[in-house]
């Protein structure tokens, strides 16, 4: 279970360009649940990511992780339980390390980095099947650097790599944005079915209305720093993306969008 | 033939501080000034030490060991008092020119009668006669062989793996749940170990310290770095450690050449110049392909 409890964040603070993002700002996310947050630029997204990453402190509030505060935790210590997937392919891999280097890495999370071989030859086969399962033929290209691969190849990489060792949360930053249609949807369903093998927790930021309504049990929109819409279960699926579509619309004329 | 000798001992000597500037330019992505220091900080530990009739091989792990907190006081100057990269190098090496003339007692210490690790009676048992002129390479390129291959058997584990990550991605380190803070700490101590390392066999095969023969240490390691990284890009058998090392034996050649066609006083001017020459050339050709079609 994840909570944030009367979170305060101020951007600036002390300077003329002051912005307060958050107020007062509450979520509770249950244990299994998935999360899909939908907004408008601005609206706080990746920031309530980035608080509950530790990327970013917070000026007043409390981040609980099974009821146990963290938000003094530092953000390496609190990826121990988290895997974060970018916007960015290129942040979740290594470009000049082989994808067997880069998986034996993402291998050993949370374990001790010592003075041991970097590559423990009895887990490449199974290496090899989970890459195989992408069905985008890395399982062939082992020994081939990371950083001659497409966008939605390292995508699906780092997807993989941030899920393989055991974590509680799995925190999605607008994954599919950068990449083409036909590999968005891949990287999507690959998502859906590590979560639900998995059985993460997970917040997952969408610009695409259709994800948030179609993956996940329960959707969120927010709006200046506000939860706006907060749907759940059946809520949640009795959705249509038109509805969202014109919620979303309301709060864009508000802002003179 | 002893021109090429010299050469060689020369190349390979400072093959060992380019392993160093190796692991901070290409692997850290770092620019670490320390270097400038820290060769010379090799030196006066060693100067100190034989002077005081210690063994010389004992001195080569001292400047090792010595170097290594160098490296972690650049790291901590860097890390925890977030001073940008290049400016904690520097202060770094502004400090050690004072705590290396405080080690060796004055500017310039002459070690011509102390044994050392090329002149003492093992060495001159070993190398009689005939082998005798080849006795420095012989010993440096064992020095070398070992640095070499401990640093590739390191790159191998996982704390290797976990170092090349951090300056090729520092967020993945995050995300893999370990500080990369105590990585760059760790990448610079070992490269400045190496570095301080060189400078102990340096001393030892000069016979003398010299407050200022760190002066332009720096620029001798990038140059080797970026001569041995690109002249063999296209070679992956080479390791990147094998390149960096025949980089700096390319270098301290075409200084060599260099220098026989001037005054002893344009020496840095050589220097430089090759230095421009080197990175001009090194730049990616691809451009020009481009441009031209």
């Amino acid at each position: 279970m994840l909570e944030l409890r009367g979170i305060n964040k101020y951007y600036n603070p002390g300077t003329v360009n002051e912005m307060c993002l958050f107020q007062d700002f509450n979520l509770k996310v249950e244990k299994g649940e998935f999360v899909s947050v939908v907004g408008s630029n601005g609206s706080g997204k990746t920031s309530m990511l980035n608080i509950i990453c530790g990327s970013i402190p917070v000026e007043a509030g409390q981040i609980l992780v099974n009821d146990e505060d963290i938000t003094r935790q530092k953000e390496f210590v609190r990826n121990r339980k988290i895997g974060r997937v970018y916007q960015n392919p290129a942040v979740g891999t290594c470009p000049s390390m082989t994808i067997l280097e880069n998986m034996s890495l993402a291998d050993n999370k949370g374990r001790y980095f010592g003075l041991s071989r970097g590559i423990n030859k009895a887990r490449k086969e199974h290496y090899r099947e989970i890459l195989g399962q992408l069905g985008l033929g890395l399982e062939e290209k082992m020994d081939v650097k990371v950083g001659s691969l497409s966008g939605g190849q390292r995508q699906a990489m780092a997807l993989l790599m941030s899920t393989m060792t055991p974590i509680e949360f799995l925190i999605l930053d607008e994954h599919t944005a950068a990449l083409d249609p036909k590999t968005a949807e891949l990287i999507m369903r690959l998502t859906d079915q590590i979560v639900k093998e998995k059985q993460l927790t997970t917040i997952m930021v969408t610009h695409n209305l259709r994800y948030a309504v179609e993956y996940g049990n329960r959707l969120i929109m927010m709006h200046q720093g506000d939860c706006i819409l907060d749907k759940a279960g059946k809520d949640k699926q009795n959705m249509e993306t038109d509805d969202i579509l014109r919620q979303f619309n309301e709060i864009s004329i508000e802002c003179g969008n | 033939m002893s021109m090429i000798i010299t050469i060689l001992e020369q190349g390979l000597i400072y093959g060992i501080l380019a392993l160093g500037v190796y692991i901070t330019y290409k692997i850290l992505d770092f620019p670490d000034l320390t270097v400038d220091g820290s060769f010379p900080l090799g030196a006066s530990i060693t100067a100190a030490m034989i002077t005081r009739g210690m063994n010389p091989y004992i001195t080569l792990l001292a400047a090792f060991a010595v170097g290594v907190l160098a490296g972690v006081c650049t790291g901590l100057i860097h890390v925890k008092c977030k001073v940008r990269d290049l400016l904690s190098g520097i202060i770094m090496m502004t400090a050690l020119w004072s705590i290396n003339l405080y080690i060796a007692g004055t500017a310039n210490v002459p070690l011509f009668s102390q044994e050392t690790i090329f002149k003492n009676d093992l060495v001159s048992g070993l190398f009689a006669g005939a082998l005798a002129p080849y006795a420095t390479l012989v010993i440096v390129l064992v020095i070398v062989v070992i640095c070499k291959i401990l640093l590739d058997a390191y790159l191998r584990t996982k704390s290797g793996f976990l170092l090349r990550a951090v300056g090729d991605n520092d967020i993945l380190v995050t995300s893999l749940a370990k500080d990369q803070g105590n990585v760059k700490i760790l990448g610079l101590a070992l490269a400045n170990g190496l570095v301080c390392l060189a400078g102990s066999v340096f001393c030892q095969e000069q016979r003398v310290f010299e407050i200022s023969m760190g002066t332009g240490a720096i620029v001798i390691g990038l140059a080797s770095v970026i001569i041995g990284t690109s002249l063999f890009k296209n070679l992956s058998f080479f390791k990147a450690t094998t390149m960096v090392l025949i980089g700096s034996i390319i270098y301290k050649a075409c200084v060599a050449i260099a220098i026989r066609q001037f005054e002893p006083q344009s020496m840095k001017l050589i220097t430089a110049v090759l230095f421009l020459v080197i990175l001009i050339l090194s730049m990616d050709r691809k451009k020009k392909v481009k441009t031209n079609a």
